[in-house]
């Protein structure tokens, strides 16, 4: 095998469970997490006794100790706990594949719980406001991540020309998909531009629906060598490629210290995708965009490469994210209108699409971008079935 | 209001803040600035570090206006600005702040309809330790 092409379709995500998504859900966390993983277990037809790996955020709250008791997973050889919140997403499969395929475990659960619907939410906590990066920031009120990624959002709207119709573009597409998904928080619930441009200000200059939805719920997908997938249940889904990305002289939500805020995370972690990846940009059928925020959006599609920097404005025009379109995007809803579980739900659909059992399915979909947080360091999958 | 809660690294810009002056870390060896403060040289990992007097001119890079849910103190200004300001001496370090109508005005005081990316600013000081901006031609 040639140097660096070790992880290239060497595992597959063989399983996948979630809980419901709601505004609030009456379990903890951590029963929350049991049942997501159990359910993924179930799916790939493994029994718990048979993990051996863990992977899951740092934010996450049902750590790895208590999980292994309450499903009973065998003695576990690795785990792995990934920072940086929602950028943390996709290397805890990244993490997972690389441990399987190297030999250090079998199974692999990764996981990711959450109550931020009915939870508290950060940024009114006033104690921990100011760990001393916020020094810089929060005095000023800069509180949230939505006023942080606002500040770039403006400069970029500036900078290239976009509007907000681009990012009404973005909120709608995943909108749309939601009315497609029963189990999307936005189910029902359609969008209009009437009702993005009327909507209230969160930060300006974005509105309430840039930003993704408060919502409890938990996710968890299994991971095994390619070799052990083609005994499983399901159809496997191959990892073809996986990246972290930490630019030099990056700052963590507030990238304004470096010498181009513009290009984010997403363009470190991509570099190293493509560079071992057996297709490129335009071979990729349909994507699953981290969108905490709709301006993430057009900042990834420039980063990951599906246009020029500057034109991920113009690249959402015409429908190009829509079903049918250029590159469908977040066909579950994402966490703008299917559920803000960290990005997790993203590496889901993204296995449902190419499983062939999406919502919103993408007619033959054979390849899927997967990406976590940008603006954070963050971690990208391309899958392949 | 949240006050900066500052470390080893970052206490010298509070306190040369306090005093009414703007000064930013530059390297000892090969004279870089850099923001945030840090123990050695990105480029050439020197640990000695001078602060460096700043015009305190500046231009804006970019602005939001955030709306509640905030915090309880920033809610009652709201809807208030908060700019980046890249310094005229070195554009590649940008300051959170605030553009006030005039020093020691609140974080309210300034038209968010009359705020424009690249407008020239300078910084003023109200003897609370914070740094705040004013237009340089109102
Ligand atoms: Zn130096």
């Amino acid at each position: 095998m040639p140097a660096g092409t070790g992880l290239k379709d060497a595992t597959a995500i063989v399983g996948i469970g979630q809980t419901p998504f709601a505004r609030h859900l009456p379990e903890d966390e951590r029963t929350l997490a049991c049942r997501a993983v159990i359910a993924a277990l179930d799916d790939a037809g493994i029994a718990p006794g048979e993990v051996d790996a863990l992977a899951s955020y740092t934010m996450e709250e049902t750590d790895e100790v208590e999980l292994a008791k309450a499903v009973g997973f065998g003695d576990l050889t690795f785990f792995s706990k990934i920072g940086f919140g929602g950028g943390g997403s996709c290397a805890t499969v990244a993490h997972l594949a690389s441990a399987i395929a190297c030999g250090q475990a079998t199974v692999g659960v990764a996981w990711r719980s959450r109550k931020r619907g009915s939870g508290p939410r950060p940024w009114t906590n006033t104690a921990v406001q100011l760990p001393t990066p916020a020094q810089w920031t929060r005095p000023f009120g800069l509180l949230r991540p939505a006023d942080e990624i606002a500040m770039l959002a403006r400069r970029w709207l500036h900078e290239y020309g976009a509007t907000r119709d681009h990012l009404f573009n973005v909120a709608l597409a995943c909108r749309n998909r939601a009315n497609q998904n029963p189990a999307a928080v936005m189910y029902e619930r359609p969008l209009t531009r009437e009702m993005y441009m009327s909507s209230r200000w969160i930060s300006e200059p974005l509105c309430l629906y840039d930003n993704c939805l408060e919502t409890d719920g938990a996710l968890a997908c299994v991971v095994v060598s390619a070799e052990r997938a083609r005994d499983c249940r399901r159809r496997p889904v191959y990892v073809h490629s996986a990246a972290q990305g930490l630019p030099a002289q990056h700052h963590g939500m507030v990238n304004y210290w470096n010498d181009d805020p513009l290009t984010g995370p997403a363009w470190t972690a991509a570099r190293h995708l493509w560079k071992h990846a057996d297709f490129t940009p335009p071979d990729v059928d349909v994507a699953q965009i981290y969108d905490a925020f709709t301006p993430l959006v057009p900042l990834s599609l420039e980063g990951y490469g599906f246009c020029a920097r500057g034109e991920g404005g113009a690249f959402t025009e015409g429908g190009a994210l829509e079903t049918g379109g250029r590159l469908p995007l977040n066909t579950g809803g994402g966490g703008l209108s299917e559920a803000y579980v960290h990005g997790f739900n993203l590496i889901n659909e993204g296995v449902k699409q190419l499983r062939g059992t999406s919502t919103a399915q993408v007619p033959g979909a054979a390849t899927c971008l997967v990406t976590a947080g940008e603006g954070v360091p963050t971690s990208a999958l391309l899958l392949r079935n | 209001m949240l006050t900066p809660v500052t470390d080893s690294d970052g206490a010298p810009f509070w306190r040369y803040a306090a005093r009414g002056e703007l000064r930013v870390q530059a390297c000892g060896a090969c004279g870089e600035p850099r923001f945030p403060p840090r123990p050695c040289c990105p480029h050439c990992r020197s640990f000695a570090s001078e602060w460096r007097l700043m015009s305190g001119q500046g231009r804006i890079w970019s602005w939001v206006v955030p709306h509640p849910p905030l915090l309880p103190d920033y809610a009652a200004l709201a809807p208030y600005n908060v700019i980046l300001v890249e310094l005229a001496e070195a554009p590649r370090i940008r300051l959170v702040g605030n553009l006030v109508s005039a020093p020691g005005a609140a974080l309210d005081s300034f038209p968010p309809d009359r705020i424009r990316i690249g407008a020239r600013v300078r910084a003023v000081f109200t003897g609370d330790g914070l740094v705040q901006w004013v237009l340089e031609r109102p």
